[in-house]
């Protein structure tokens, strides 16, 4: 043993979990969670709000079949509303789920185990919501069916060169691949469930969803095979989902609309409102489920690290519409620029770049990547930018374009926003009920970090 | 050793049980060394090494994904081109009834759902999932190998197989414990 106090190592590896953590405690700790069968009154409580929020969705939708989409506040200059800006923000919120769940996974990112199985239900939950939206904005609701190439007695099929049928396509494969894959995480976890559950009915269930799992080596083989190919190519899918969205707009000739800047900035402003949410979630549920020893401070760390780089990422982008504009030497472009900042709707852009590139800057101090309070209030902000940011591409791009005489204005009437904080309760719903019925932590994944922070502890107290 | 007709039909196997993974993997190896076929291991979490341990090798899963995502692909662009060029085609702007450019976005987004089909369910048809009865959940203390033991399991198909011979082999590699599995 040496004699030496210890010294900070300068290339020691950090710590995503503690090392008095063996596979079995590992495990109690987070199927007790679910199995423990008692119901937290605060848990209660949140999904009792939240339920009621989404008795507000229900209302809302169900007045808006009976009466159509007149309840709403478009108009003739904004014929796109708050339906597709509460889309782009919801898929947009999906999209840190799977870059939690695939591309750190493939670039071998220890710190994403303790933080994928949530991040993914994220994911499906905020697809969920998002879905919700281009369904009610057909107007007749009872036939958006009629998106789906199937052979029917009109003989006509849907427009596949409309980058809106794209959507179709790129939503619907990304909640289908994205439920897949946290399916797939989850068949080991809920044999243990299966395993560990002391009561009939939820050892049936948990029995029926692990389909006889039994960790079979030749099992995990094929299994961690399956799983690494779903993560490549969740990995590109994602990255087309937004991109596709971005092309929505960016195929259209709408001033403000028609750059080719949009899908990878798309795509970041996506990655950077995900990652706000899973901050958002994860603070208060690790405080309450006494979860630090799995959701470190490294963690909080790491993912303010990629709010402040893709948030620069997004000011880049603002800064290229601005330069876009003013290089094109396009009369309305530059007009477009102009009304976003100092038009009828200016407070909405100030509060944009307030939100998106100013706050997030204080993550350059170490000091505030690492203090739950200053994370949390920096990730609502955050998400309340990116909101802003679609508000302010879809409204102020429609409600003045080429001719004044086809200028107007535009708000949300409170069916609006009935229909948007209706579809937060659809989602806290759904997490309530996840958190309660299935392990918001991967419990295979963190039983193989339990091994390896184990052997590396071991390690290390022998070289000492 | 006659391979003759199975008389012990009421057992499936003999299984023991490990404290640790290199336990597990060790005995595997051991296991495989002595020749037997017809065996598995089961534990809480992958281990590395230890399908290599088993002699398991083969993985037929990327090719199958491979097909699937083609497959898809095909699908995609075939319906699109169908559509497009034979049940109905319009002529907008001059503009080619195949203009596949425009239908790379579907053809992709249809190639990612193929080869997301045939992963999982490829993965689940190979494991012979879904399995409601299997003769290892007789074992009470199986329940363990989703927590936080490992076990090896040597099954009564295998040629070698013979009840006091393997068992007394398996107590050889030093298990926490020795189990029938019932049929």
């Amino acid at each position: 043993m040496s004699s030496s106090p210890k010294k900070k190592k300068p290339l020691e590896k950090p710590q995503f979990l503690s090392p008095k953590h063996t596979y079995s405690t590992v495990t109690d700790k987070i199927s007790s969670i679910v199995l423990d069968g008692k119901i937290h009154p605060g848990w209660l409580l949140g999904l009792g709000i939240s339920f009621s929020v989404l008795m507000v969705l229900m209302t809302a939708l169900t007045w808006l079949v009976i009466r159509g989409v007149g309840i709403w506040g478009i108009n003739i200059p904004v014929g796109w509303g708050f339906a597709i800006i509460n889309f782009v923000w919801w898929i947009g919120i999906g999209h840190a789920g799977t870059l939690i769940s695939a591309i750190l996974l493939l670039l071998r990112q220890e710190w994403r185990t303790s933080i994928n199985r949530f991040a993914e239900a994220m994911t499906l939950f905020a697809v969920s919501c998002a879905g919700v939206f281009p369904l009610i904005h057909v107007g007749r609701i009872y036939k958006a069916y009629w998106l789906f190439p199937y052979p029917n007695t009109m003989g006509l099929w849907p427009q596949f060169r409309s980058p809106l049928m794209w959507d179709v396509f790129a939503v619907s494969t990304y909640a289908t691949v994205s439920l897949l894959f946290w399916y797939v995480g989850l068949i080991p976890d809920l044999a243990t469930l299966r395993d560990r559950s002391t009561k009939k009915i939820p050892r049936i269930i948990y029995g029926i969803f692990s389909m006889g799992w039994r960790g079979s080596a030749r099992h995990w083989f094929r299994y961690e095979t399956a799983y690494l190919l779903l993560a490549g190519i969740a990995t590109p899918l994602v990255i087309s989902v937004h991109t596709i969205v971005g092309l929505d707009f960016a195929a259209s000739i709408i001033p403000g609309w028609h750059t080719t800047i949009f899908p990878p900035y798309f795509v970041a402003g996506a990655i950077f409102a995900g990652f706000a949410m899973v901050l958002v979630l994860a603070i208060p549920l690790r405080k309450f489920y006494g979860l630090e020893d799995f959701i470190t401070i490294k963690h909080m760390d790491n993912m303010a690290k990629i709010i402040l780089a893709t948030g620069l990422l997004v000011s880049y982008g603002y800064m290229m519409e601005c330069f876009g504009a003013w290089y094109s030497g396009s009369r309305y472009e530059q007009f477009m620029i102009l009304n976003r900042m100092y038009g009828p709707y200016a407070p909405f852009y100030w509060a944009l770049i307030f939100c998106n590139v100013l706050t997030p800057q204080v993550f350059w101090l170490k000091k505030c990547r690492t203090n739950q309070v200053v994370l949390f209030v920096v990730s609502i902000i955050v998400s309340i930018g990116m909101w802003l940011e679609r508000f302010v591409i879809v409204v102020i791009s429609l409600h003045r374009d080429f001719l004044p005489s086809s200028w107007g204005m535009y708000w949300g009437t409170k069916w609006d926003w009935a229909t948007f904080i209706g579809t937060m309760g659809l989602f806290f719903t759904l997490l309530f009920l996840f958190i309660r019925v299935l392990p918001m932590i991967a419990i295979s994944e963190m039983q193989v970090l339990a091994q390896e922070t184990k052997e590396e502890h071991e390690e290390k107290s022998k070289d000492h | 050793m006659s391979a003759g007709p199975e008389v012990k039909s009421d057992l499936w196997g003999i299984l023991a049980e490990f404290e640790t993974p290199e336990a597990l993997v060790e005995a595997a190896r051991k296991v495989t060394k002595a020749g037997y076929k017809r065996f598995d291991a089961y534990s809480p979490f992958p281990i590395e090494g230890l399908h290599e341990a088993m002699n398991f090798h083969r993985n037929r899963l990327p090719l199958l994904v491979l097909i699937g995502g083609i497959l898809g692909g095909l699908a995609g662009f075939g319906m699109q081109y169908y559509a497009n060029v034979f049940s109905f085609p319009l002529n907008i702007g001059g503009k080619p009834h195949n203009s596949w450019p425009a239908f790379i976005p579907i053809t992709f987004e249809l190639t990612i759902l193929g080869a997301a089909f045939a992963a999982v369910f490829g993965m689940l048809a190979l494991n012979g999932l879904p399995m409601p009865y299997h003769p290892l959940f007789n074992v009470e203390r199986f329940a363990l190998a989703t927590r936080d033991r490992f076990y090896l399991c040597i099954e009564s198909r295998d040629k070698l197989f013979d009840p006091d011979t393997t068992k007394s082999f398996l107590e050889s590699l030093k298990p926490h414990g020795i189990y029938d599995v019932d049929r």
